[in-house]
This record gives C-alpha cells, structure tokens and sequence, in this order.
C-alpha cells in the first residue's frame, strides 16, 4: 500500500516527464486508428524518421541555447543558407562531397559566430539578434541561389538523406539484420545504463526512482526501441541520418549532463548571475553555444537539401518554430536552466507524429498548423499550471519567466542590486 | 483596551508531503502591534498567506474572525476589501512607474477608465506626508532608496485604508536609521488606530515596537508573550523560537593569527554610472593568516562594492589600487582569477547571486570549482556526489539528499550551500558578506560556529555584517567603512558599538 502511493507520489512530482511519454503513446495510438493502419507501417516509419531527421537535429542545439536562457528564431534561414552555399560548391563548383560537407559545417560556425557574438560580446537579446539573422540568411540565400533553386546532387551526398545501411544479408532475408543488432545492442546498451546509474544513484544515497516505476519506464522503452527496429528492418533498414542523429543525441546528452560546458549552460540558464559570480566564462560559453546551433543548423540545412536533392530558396522555412516547439514540449522551461536534449528528442517526435499523421490524413496545412499551435500551448500550459499546483521550482516565479535572459558587460549587470543601496546615503 | 481585530483558529496548511502549518492560534487585539517570531522555514509567512487570501480559504482547515466576522477570503483582493494589507518582503513596486502611480497601482483614482493625474497626485502627497516622506509624488521608485520604497509601500497600504497591516520582514533590507524611522512610524500609525502584525529576526526591534509576540515553531504556534505582562525579554524569545536556552549566541573561538594573506591598497571605485561618485575611495586594508576581519558601515558606506571591485571587477568602473597576496601583486579583475588566486566571495543576496535555485545541491557545490572535478572538460560525476555529501554532513546541511533542489530548503541550509561552494574551491581569503542575513538564531550559531572554523583552519576571513553585534561576537579586527573611506580601525579589545559607530557616521574631509 505504502509502495503504491510512494510511486504514484513520484508520478505527480513527474507529471511532466510521464505526461509527455503518454502523451507521445496517445497521439501514436490515435493516428494508428485514424489512418487505418498507415501510421506504424514499416514504411512510414522510415519515413517519419528521415522526414523529422533535420528537425531533431536543430531541436539539439536548439534546447541547448533555451536552457542557457536564450533563443534562436535563426536556424531555419541558416538551414537554407547552408543547402544553397552546398548547392554552389558542389553542384556549381564540382567540389566533393567530403570536402564540401566539412566546408559547409565550417560556414554554419562562422555564422553562429556572428550571432553569438552580438549576442555574448555586445549583448543584445538573442531574440533580436536571431530575428535579424532570420532575415539576413534568408536574404543571403536568396542571393546565393539567385532565386533558383539548384540541383541534382551527387548520389553521395544524397545518401545523408535518403540513404540506407547496406544490407549485409545481400538481400536474401525478410529483415535487415544488421539493422537488428543495431537495434537489439542499442537496445541493451540503454538498459545497461540504466541499471548502472541506479545502482552508483543508490551507493550515493541520492533518491531513486521506485523499482516499480523504474521497470515500466526501461521496459516501455526497451518495447519501443525493439518495435522501431522490426519496423526499419522489414522495410530497408537503418536510414544513414538516424545513425548520425543517435550518434548526436548521445554525444550531446553526455555533453549537457556531464562536461564542464554543458554544466556552465545550467548554471548560466538557472542564474546568469550566481554563474558569473561563480567564475563561469558565461559571454564565452553563450558564443559557443550560438558557433554549437551554427554548425547544427548547417548539418540540418545539409540533411534536408540531400533528401529533395535540390537547395530551394525557401528550404528550411518554419524549421526554427518546430524546433523550438519540440524543446518546449520536450520539458524545456521558458525562463531557461531546465530541459534535456532526450526531452527535446520526443517533443520533435510528437511534432513528427503530428505533421505525418496529418498529412496521411489529407489535412491541409491550415488545420496543421492550427493543431500543432494548440498542442505547443497545451503542452507549456500543463507545464506552468503544474509547477504552480505543486508550488515546484524554486525559479518558476513570474519575475524569472519574463525577465530578459542577456549576457550584459559585467561592469553594468552588478549594479542592478547594489545601485539601491547605494542610494541610501543620498538622503 | 483588549478588544480583539482578528481571531485566528485551528489554521492547519498541508502541503503534498509537509504539514507547514498545525492548529495554529493566532490572537491580535486592536490597535496593538504583534510579532511574530520564529525560525524560518517555521511557517511565518505562511500563516500571513492564510491571513491575507494568498492560499484561499478552502485550501487549508481552521477559522478566520476580523472584527467578530468569519473570513473567507479567496484572493488577496477579497481580504484588502476588509482592511487587511500585507507587505511583502521583497517590495512590489515597479522601478520605473513614479511613487503616486505606484500608490495607486491597481486601484486608480480614475473617471470613465480614465486617471485623474491631479487628484492621484495630490492623495498621494497626503499619503506621503502621514508616512512622513517628503519626496516629489512624480519621482520614480527607482530613483528613491531602499528605505523610502518601504515607506511608499506603507502609503499603498494607508491607500487602502488599511485595519491591519502585515510587515514581513520589513527592515531587512534597512540600515539602522532607516529601521528606526520605519518603526516609529508603525509606532505613529498604531496610535491612529492601525493595528499591525510584523514579522522580524530583528529582537531587539521587537522589543521597541511590540506589544504582544507569538512564536512559531515547526508550524505549530507556541505561546504568545504579552508586554503588559512582562513577557517580552530577548531569552524569552529566543527560548521559544529555538526549543531550548541559546547559553552563547557566538562561539567561543582562540585565534591563532598569521602572516598577512592579503592587502588591499589604495582601492578606488566609480559609480558605475554616477562618474563623478567615488563609491569606494582609496581604502586599504588587509587580513592575515586565521583572522577574521569585520567591515563594518552603514548602507551605502561602500562595503559589498569595495568587496565585489576586488572580486574579478563584478561591481563599479575605473576601478584602481593593488591587491597583493603574501606579498605580491596579484590581478583579480575576472571572477576566475580571483578565483584562482585563492579568493571567494559569498554574496549578500544568495538568491539573486549565489545560487541557482532550480539545480540540486551537489551542482551548487560543485558550480565554482568544476575544473577540480573534471579530467578534459568532463565532470565526474560520483566524484561530485561524494564531495557534496562530504559537505552536506560536514556542514549539517538538512536535506534528504544532495539531489535536493537548493529552491526548496531554508534560507540557513541555502547559506550552508553557498559556503560549501566557496570552500570546496578551497579559498585563502573567503569575503562574507552579510553571512547570516534572513537566518534565524539556530542556524546563525552554526554558521558562526563555521567561520570560525574556517579560520582556525588557517584561512583568512572578511565578514562583512550590518549587525554590529555580529562583528563584535566574531571578528579580531574591525575595519569601518563611511561613504567610501576606511575610517577606523579597531581590535576587538576596543571595540564596542558606540566606537564602531562613531566612525561609521565619521565623516572623511
């Protein structure tokens, strides 16, 4: 009895993290009926990873800069920015496409570069300076493609994204088996992890998680994983992009919970000034973090000019909101310090679900559109009316929530509070 | 004389999992001004939260009489309707609206949806001269001191016609004059028939003002002390709050002082935009191996500036002088040369500069010296953990664990937290400033029980403190500050309250 309430006491405090998992169950379940079937066939599966690949992609860095207290309204212009500078190097100045990717990466840097440093050394509010790139890339695109799109691409390129692992098989059986040891050894490598940080959780005497609970949740998504992976396999196997997406997400995981960068990111989006004031570099680590969206937005930028094989003038248009919609739903807090890149990961794949489910549905994108605006209110909305329910969150008071998250000159961000007391002996 | 305003009963306020609150009885009579006392996290403010509608009334158990009548109050609106105001802590004016608009924030004195500027004005000068502040209704909020503000939020309440008035903590933010004036005017206003409930640390300003104290401790209301009985002594209090009799409020400590750690010389700061404002003025000082150094001054004497300029620059501009440490020059003017020149500086304001309060404990801990944890730029983590937990039970931190998140403990425990951090970048010199401020008594006798340590252990140590008592019950050496100049110097032997502040108010030709 007692264990029974412990776990449902941990579910309410996890209201969030449990909702957004059954919420991503109902709104697949809900599709799976409403489409008869379509959404979970095993070519559709494929299609909504490779689909929702670049979004993702940008939902990484895109977490990363909104725990830091930021924003980037940027990425979409950057992404077409980047398909149209791959656009002219490659198909225009025959580079290779070994050489041109590395070249492309380098170009979305230095365009972070330039956000982050208005942003960090000058400090104007990510929102304007982001708002501005949002037109200064999609302008310069404009300009780079001279208003027509470029294409084909080499079948090499194209391979990042519509392309597939060989089948070691050679063709000869139903499933892509080396699709199935990725997917069972990823599988248990999760599992592993697991078990392991709940037991070094345990020799810390930090609170775990109920077994109960702790069992349910691994088991839903070992069952998931395992379920993705028969789907993949019997149809053509690993798409190339969800190698290189698993491979981000599990770097950039490490990175934000364990590196002493990701670590300066919290403490920056918690608060900026306990973080200065504890030696954290933060205009340095807000610059890295704008050069990080560069070069993701530019990789996201190269996936999707791959798989429509041409760079369009108006490619990756909207890609910044879904993004953005994908860290918040994923548990991202607006005033910033909260938010994982797992969390982004499902709030893309709720977007995902969405967009496909739709679209199989025949909806056009005015009802599209109008449903994923409720579902990113629903889903911030739940959020905020939790913590208040719960009084949860030291940082959740209005104040914080609407304050501007800016890396000002250090020499004008102390006086704020000790300009007032000052002023007392002027009496 | 005794005709009770308000009758609180049985008030019992269960949050998930914590009872903050247990049949507390509160009883104010009219006209009277009525402490509360307690150690935080006792459930003060929150019981003022029932009082004032902030919790409405369905989410907690127990009655409400004011003035004879049951309340049932849903929002704060409803009980401001009935004459009870309550002013918060943390002021909630707005900076740039002026002190007229801010006095009628929410209650305009407007016709057809439209503000009447000239009859706003004018109220509020009436306003102000009841509260006895003579500033211009049009100025800005920001560009009045601390001390006026709280005054201002006074006038909000006479706005309201305000029966009972509720003061959390009102001179915490408040250097002494400031304290003085705003207590004598709670004082005037009792005599006008305002009854006033005020919550405070500060036992010396309970024995000025109150009339009747009721203490609060764990969440259950303990006893309540009345003046005309004779109650109202400071062991009495203290007693109370605490559970048991405080034999020292200090500990007893022998210093074993050094060689000189670190000198400041000729430290000049500027307004950072006042140019013209020398905030800190050609000060030098310095402190040595196992010796605590008090700076003592009034608000606005310079003393967190002077401290935050020598902490990597964090305050003011054309900031000049030397700081040396055992002898030689060193440069401090980013946090993390400070830092790594072996110098911390725990804030005033743990809240807005200290901590990150939606991160748990171990992160806080960790947060300045990450690089002692880490191989190539990744954190071990059980590494963390350990460090942490070392300092949870080496520092008493009352948490379930160092996952906690820092948001959700006292104010003591939070303190614990910031001073875990500074020690665990392992300082020679640590700059406290005002170390014990919105603590209680309990907790403050741990963290001087700290300090001491700390200095026994060899470190240097700056207390910065507004509480004179402090200063006299810890430090070996007492420097004081007044508009910006060192202006005395005193050992321990000779100082006493009187010395201090008479160079405190010293003027510096």
């Amino acid at each position: 009895m007692s264990a029974l309430r412990e776990s449902l006491g941990f579910l309410t405090s996890r209201l969030r993290q449990v909702g957004i998992f059954v919420a991503l169950i109902l709104i697949v379940i809900l599709f799976q009926v409403l489409t008869d079937g379509i959404l979970l066939q095993p070519q559709n599966v494929t299609n909504l990873v490779v689909q929702n690949s670049y979004i993702l992609i940008l939902a990484i860095g895109m977490v990363m800069v909104i725990i830091a207290g930021h924003i980037d309204l940027s990425v979409g212009s950057i992404a077409g920015f980047i398909g149209a500078v791959a656009g002219v190097m490659i198909v225009h100045w025959g580079w290779a496409w070994w050489l041109a990717i590395p070249a492309c990466l380098l170009v979305g840097a230095l365009v972070g570069a330039w956000q982050g440093y208005w942003i960090a050394y000058v400090g104007i509010p990510a929102f304007i300076v982001t708002l501005a790139g949002m037109l200064i890339f999609r302008g310069l695109t404009l300009i780079t493609l001279k208003n027509q799109q470029i294409t084909p691409f080499p079948n090499e390129l194209r391979a990042l994204g519509g392309g597939f692992l060989p089948d070691i098989s050679g063709g000869t059986s139903v499933l892509e088996w080396l699709t199935v040891i990725l997917g069972v050894g990823g599988t248990a490598a999760i599992l592993f992890q697991a078990l392991k940080e709940r037991r070094v959780r345990r020799k810390f005497n930090l609170e775990n998680e109920p077994m109960a609970w702790f069992a349910v949740k691994n088991g839903f998504i070992a069952v998931l994983m395992l379920i993705i992976t028969f789907l993949l396999a019997s149809y053509r196997g690993t798409p190339i992009v969800l190698i290189v997406l698993a491979v981000l997400v599990i770097v950039y995981s490490a990175l934000m919970n364990n590196s002493i960068f990701g670590r300066h990111t919290y403490a920056i989006g918690g608060n900026l000034h306990a973080a200065e004031l504890s030696g954290i570099k933060t205009k340095k680590v807000t610059f890295r973090l704008f050069v990080n969206m560069g070069v993701l937005a530019a990789l996201a930028g190269l996936v999707f000019t791959a798989r429509l094989n041409s760079a369009q003038p108006a490619g990756g248009t909207g890609f910044e909101l879904d993004s953005i919609a994908a860290a918040f739903i994923g548990g991202a807090a607006v005033q910033g310090g909260i938010g994982t890149v797992a969390g982004a990961m499902i709030g893309g794949l709720i977007m995902g679900v969405l967009n496909n489910g739709m679209s199989i549905l025949g909806l056009g994108t005015d009802y599209q559109q109008l449903i994923k605006g409720l579902v990113l209110l629903l889903a911030v909305g739940f959020d905020i009316f939790n913590k208040n329910r719960t009084g949860a969150g030291g940082g959740s008071s209005m104040g914080r929530r609407f304050k501007w998250k800016t890396t000002p000159p250090a020499t004008e961000s102390a006086p704020a509070a000790t300009a007032a007391p000052v002023g007392v002996d002027a009496k | 004389m005794n005709v009770p305003i308000l009758q609180m009963r049985g008030i019992t306020k269960t949050f998930p999992g914590v009872k903050a609150l247990q049949d507390v009885t509160l009883d104010v009579n009219r006209g009277e001004v009525h402490a509360i006392c307690g150690e935080n996290g006792a459930g003060k403010s929150t019981l003022m939260k029932v009082l004032s509608g902030v919790y409405a009334h369905n989410t907690f158990d127990g009655d409400i009489l004011f003035e004879n009548e049951p309340c049932e109050f849903s929002s704060i609106t409803d009980s401001e309707k009935r004459g009870i105001v309550i002013i918060h802590q943390e002021l909630a004016l707005s900076p740039y609206l002026s002190i007229a608009e801010n006095i009628y924030l929410g209650n305009e004195l407007a016709k057809n949806g439209w503000v009447d500027w000239r009859k706003t004005n004018l109220e509020a000068a009436k306003l102000l001269a009841r509260v006895g502040l003579s500033e211009n209704p049009v100025t800005p909020i920001q560009h009045i001191s601390v001390g006026k503000q709280q005054l201002v939020e006074i006038a909000k309440a006479l706005s309201k016609e305000v029966k009972l008035l509720i003061l959390d903590e009102p001179t915490a933010a408040l250097n002494d004059e400031d304290s003085d004036h705003l207590l004598d005017l709670i004082l005037h206003l009792k005599g006008q028939g305002v009854t006033s409930i005020i919550i405070s640390h500060k036992l010396n300003e309970i024995r000025k003002v109150a009339d009747a104290v009721t203490i609060i401790r764990d969440g259950k209301s303990i006893e309540t002390l009345r003046l005309d009985q004779g109650q109202i002594t400071q062991e009495r209090i203290i007693r109370g709050m605490v559970g048991r009799d405080l034999e020292s409020l200090y500990p007893d400590r022998t210093p074993n002082i050094g060689e000189e750690v670190l000198r400041i010389e000729d430290w000049t700061v500027q307004h950072p935009q006042d140019h013209s404002r020398m905030v800190v003025n050609n000060a030098s000082l310095n402190v040595r191996k196992g010796e605590v150094v008090g700076l003592a001054g009034l608000m606005g004497a310079g003393r967190t500036e002077l401290a935050m300029s020598v902490f990597g620059r964090t305050y003011g501009r054309a900031v000049s002088g030397k700081v040396y440490k055992y002898g030689q020059e060193i440069n401090t003017s980013t946090v993390s040369d400070a830092i790594e020149h072996g110098i911390a500086y725990a804030t005033e304001d743990r809240k807005h500069y200290g901590l990150n309060l939606i991160e748990d404990i171990k992160r806080n801990i960790s947060m300045a010296a990450l690089n002692k944890l880490a191989k190539r730029g990744w954190v071990d983590g059980n590494k963390e953990t350990t460090v942490a937990n070392h300092y949870r039970k080496s520092m008493n931190i009352k948490a379930p664990s160092v996952a906690a998140i820092t948001g959700k403990l006292s104010g003591g425990n939070q303190q614990k937290v910031v001073l875990s951090k500074w020690m665990f970048s392992d300082p020679d010199v640590l700059i406290l400033d005002e170390p014990t401020r919105g603590i209680d008594v309990g907790a403050k006798f741990e963290i001087y029980t700290i300090i001491a340590e700390l200095a026994a252990a060899g470190k240097a140590v700056i207390v910065i403190s507004s509480e004179l008592p402090e200063l006299l019950g810890i430090c070996d050496r007492i420097y004081t500050l007044s508009a910006g100049h060192i202006t005395g110097e005193v050992p321990i032997a000779e100082a006493t309250q009187e010395t201090l502040m008479h160079y405190m108010t010293k003027e510096k030709e």
